[in-house]
């Protein structure tokens, strides 16, 4: 017996009859970014101003909502995490920056009651001083193409409602309804997709492969374990559009022919996994997952499990170990998830960008699809922008934008170490977090694309842009990395487990200032041998940020190694120790406390330091009033 | 059995009644390890090795196998944590933005390093995570559930001073 469908035009209508009946909508950002700011104070603020005002305020919209002035509600990220908290004002699209709870009595006043703009808090552009009122005026928002990202930060997330009133849930009724797998697939291969967790794998080569096994159970498994450090587009995804996240799966376990899909969400998010959570029981509420999907005969049952704080589960064979409650070890492959993956099951294991993008494909067609990005990388990408750069947060652009459009024109700018913009501090930027490498100065007019970043030793990755200045250290940077898959590494294979571990120490003795000729020579022949030997992509690809940063940044490491100089200034075993002649005081405190008697000085008159007998212990610096001290 | 072996046995059985509670919830699928370590930890806020044992043989697994699961994440611990638990991200846009500096302070207040995390009056615990990601505010801390974005170090050493004069536990 086959349930009564979900009627989704009519949820759809009622919303939007509902929502038409209130003339005003205020949006305040509830991402992780916006709530750390104190985003749901202002939240609070607002709601507090706008009913002792005599406006009707309505938090939800119910099916049986007769209107009100209005519609306050909390969206995901709205992407621009450096000026949050964010709130938005529709119709007009006014866009505040760090706006407070106090500014809750302006906004009311001047926006909601005078509509006029509050204009101490629209977004100024720090390098030219212009104000900007609306969202698509400002230049952080004006050069991006939000599609994937399209509704979040514009719809609540927890309204599925909302989701469906702006055709949500379409696309999989389509697929489930009007579809064939075969036809699922081909309209996947045919839009070019390809993997956005970091591989660029063809999506629609992936669920065709699995869409021929034969089995009588198949699983979707949405890989949400993001763990580059440096990277959060899924989790602005799932906290922004969760339902579009479920869609994508629920049309990926069409094409496949399964019935039953894990969301495997990293446990430092937990908003994610809460919103996450919510979204798969409202869309079993309604009648969306469950038996008969949309009337049809297939059933669809999704499962929500959250990681343990393992790097390498988001590889995908270990992702499927840990669902399976094993440690979450990588087995070799073949056979690939495709043939025997989770309990030895046919298994599709996709990102949640690249299943964020495919309801889009869906309903606008493979064709219109491919009219954003380049021929083999179509459509876009989201990063995640951050480090020393004007605007952090998270964007969306075509593939083939170049990087210099990317970190001056939506980034705004690379900033010293003060905030302040320094239009010649770029020196590099890091591209897929722990298994990419660094792009310089040379690449910023290269169009971004998988295959573009490929030829020049890094990756596109998950999407994690850090941007760094000239104060960074680029071995300090190597070795951050290193340190970090060296500990993440699960210590399964020897190369992984023992190779990280020797390279991380060859990186030290650069640091340390004890690195020899033969350090760097090592270190390269260590890292092909990590390279080619390691089980899985955790191990394979941990030397790339060291092949990289010693492809462009080789004198630096030769500056450590035989000038026993740090050219940037951070490596504290290479600053040679010096006391400031202006800002020390000579009250003697420094002398009294060094335990080598390196320093000498008369009461009243600027000591000295010998570099020499220094032993870089730092007492002397704790010692200081003044800060004189550098290099201990 | 002796009254004092069957009291030891009724307060062995109280002292598990939440643990069984959660494996029963589970259906006691050996599947759903990972979950059931998560949801026990909720409770204890650590895994003790008793309940290790007893979860193993509930589940039918070898208590090694649940030793094994329970020290291969990161986020199950296997001694008591502080009543705060601090974490500060070390994620690449926090490192390249100075999280070191805050740890640094942080650890000199607390007197607690890499070796020994949690400080004597348990009260804090402070770790180092590889990213919360809320890069956007780098450098990032958080306390308990709490996140504190664009931390400096003395904004850093203000917070934890500030829950140390709420919580006067000597």
């Amino acid at each position: 017996m086959i349930e009564q469908a979900v009627n989704l035009e009519a949820v759809g209508r009622r919303y939007k009859e509902a929502r038409a009946a209130i003339a005003r909508r205020v949006i305040v950002c509830a991402g992780t970014g916006c709530v750390a700011n104190g985003s749901l104070k202002v939240f609070a603020a607002l709601k507090n101003e706008i009913e002792g005002r005599d406006l009707e305020v309505v938090v939800e919209l119910g099916h049986d909502c007769d209107g009100g002035d209005v519609l306050l509600s909390k969206s995901g990220c709205q992407g621009f995490c450096q000026a949050g908290p964010l709130v938005t004002i529709e119709p007009e699209g006014y866009l505040y920056v760090h706006v407070k709870p106090e500014d809750a009595k302006d906004i009311v006043e001047q926006t909601l009651i005078g509509n006029r703009p509050v204009n101490r808090l629209v977004y100024k552009d720090p390098a030219t001083g212009n104000s900007f009122e609306k969202t698509h005026d400002v230049p952080f928002y004006k050069r991006q193409r939000r599609e994937v990202l399209g509704d979040c930060g514009n719809i609540d997330p927890e309204d599925i409602r909302e989701y469906i009133a702006r055709d949500g849930y379409e696309a999989a009724r389509r697929a489930y309804t009007q579809m064939k797998p075969q036809q699922i697939c081909e309209e996947i291969s045919a839009s070019g997709l390809r993997g956005r967790g970091g591989g660029g794998f063809p999506t629609g080569k992936k669920w065709t492969l699995t869409l021929a096994e034969k089995s009588d159970k198949k699983y979707v498994i949405c890989n949400g374990d993001e763990g580059d450090p440096g990277a959060f587009m899924d989790r602005s995804l799932m906290e922004g559009n969760p339902h579009g996240v479920i869609e994508g799966i629920m049309i990926a376990a069409r094409a496949i022919e399964a019935d039953e899909a894990y969301i495997y969400v990293r446990a430092e998010y937990p908003l994610a996994v809460q919103r996450i959570r919510k979204a798969v029981a409202d869309a079993e509420e309604a009648g969306i997952l469950g038996q008969g999907v949309f009337g049809s005969r297939h059933n669809m049952l999704c499962h929500v499990m959250e990681g343990a704080g393992a790097f390498v589960c988001g590889e995908e064979t270990a992702l499927m170990a840990s669902i399976e409650g094993l440690r979450g070890m990588p087995r070799p492959k073949p056979p690939f998830p495709a043939q025997s993956g989770l309990w030895g099951k046919p298994t599709v294991i996709n990102n949640v960008e690249t299943l964020g993008s495919v309801p889009m494909i869906i309903l606008q067609g493979s064709h219109n699809y491919r009219a954003l990005g380049t021929p083999n990388s179509p459509g876009t990408k989201t990063f995640a922008l951050t480090g020393h750069v004007v605007n952090t947060g998270l964007i969306e652009v075509p593939f083939g934008t170049t990087l210099r459009e990317i970190i001056f024109d939506i980034g705004g700018g690379v900033i010293d170490k003060a905030g302040q913009i320094d239009s010649d501090g770029f020196k590099a930027v890091q591209i897929g977090g722990p298994s990419g490498g660094c792009l310089v100065e040379e690449h910023l007019d290269l169009p971004i694309d998988f295959d573009s970043v490929k030829k020049t030793g890094a990756i596109v990755g998950s999407g994690g842009l850090v941007v760094m200045n000239c104060d960074t250290c680029m071995v300090q940077v190597a070795h951050f990395f290193m340190r970090f898959t060296q500990n993440e590494s699960c210590g399964k294979c020897v190369p992984c487990r023992e190779g990280t571990k020797q390279m991380l120490a060859l990186l030290d003795e650069v640091i340390q200032g004890r690195g020899t000729v033969r350090t760097l020579e090592l270190l390269g022949q260590l890292a092909v041998a990590v390279q080619i030997g390691s089980l899985c992509g955790l191990g394979k690809t941990a030397p790339n940020p060291v092949l990289s940063t010693l492809r462009y940044f080789r004198s630096e490491y030769e500056a450590h190694i035989f000038q026993k100089r740090c050219p940037a200034g951070q490596c504290k075993a290479l600053a040679i120790p010096e006391i400031i002649a202006e800002r020390c005081k000579g009250c003697g405190a420094c002398l009294r406390k060094c335990p080598v008697g390196a320093i000498t000085g008369e009461k009243k008159a600027p000591h000295r330091i010998d570099a020499k007998a220094c032993i870089k212990c730092g007492t002397c610096a704790q010692a200081c009033k003044f800060n004189a001290i550098v290099g201990v | 059995m002796g009254n004092a072996q069957k009291t030891e046995f009724t307060e062995g059985l109280r002292k598990f009644e939440k643990v069984c509670q959660i494996i029963d919830k589970y259906n006691r699928d050996p599947s759903k390890l990972i979950p059931i370590l998560q949801e026990v930890q909720h409770e204890y806020r650590y895994l003790p090795e008793q309940v290790q044992s007893y979860i193993a043989t509930s589940l039918g697994l070898s208590p090694a196998r649940v030793f094994g699961v329970a020290s291969f994440y990161a986020n199950f611990a296997l001694e008591p944590k502080g009543r705060y638990v601090v974490h500060i991200c070390d994620g690449t846009a926090c490192h390249v933005k100075g999280s070191n500096g805050i740890k640094e302070a942080i650890c000199e207040l607390l007197k607690v390093s890499d070796s020994k995390k949690t400080t004597n009056d348990m009260l804090f615990t402070l770790e180092t995570v590889s990213c919360l990601g809320a890069c956007g505010l780098a450098p990032v801390m958080t306390i308990n559930e709490e996140v504190h974005g664009q931390v400096t170090p003395a904004k850093a050493v203000e917070l934890i001073k500030a829950i140390m004069e709420r919580e006067p536990c000597k």
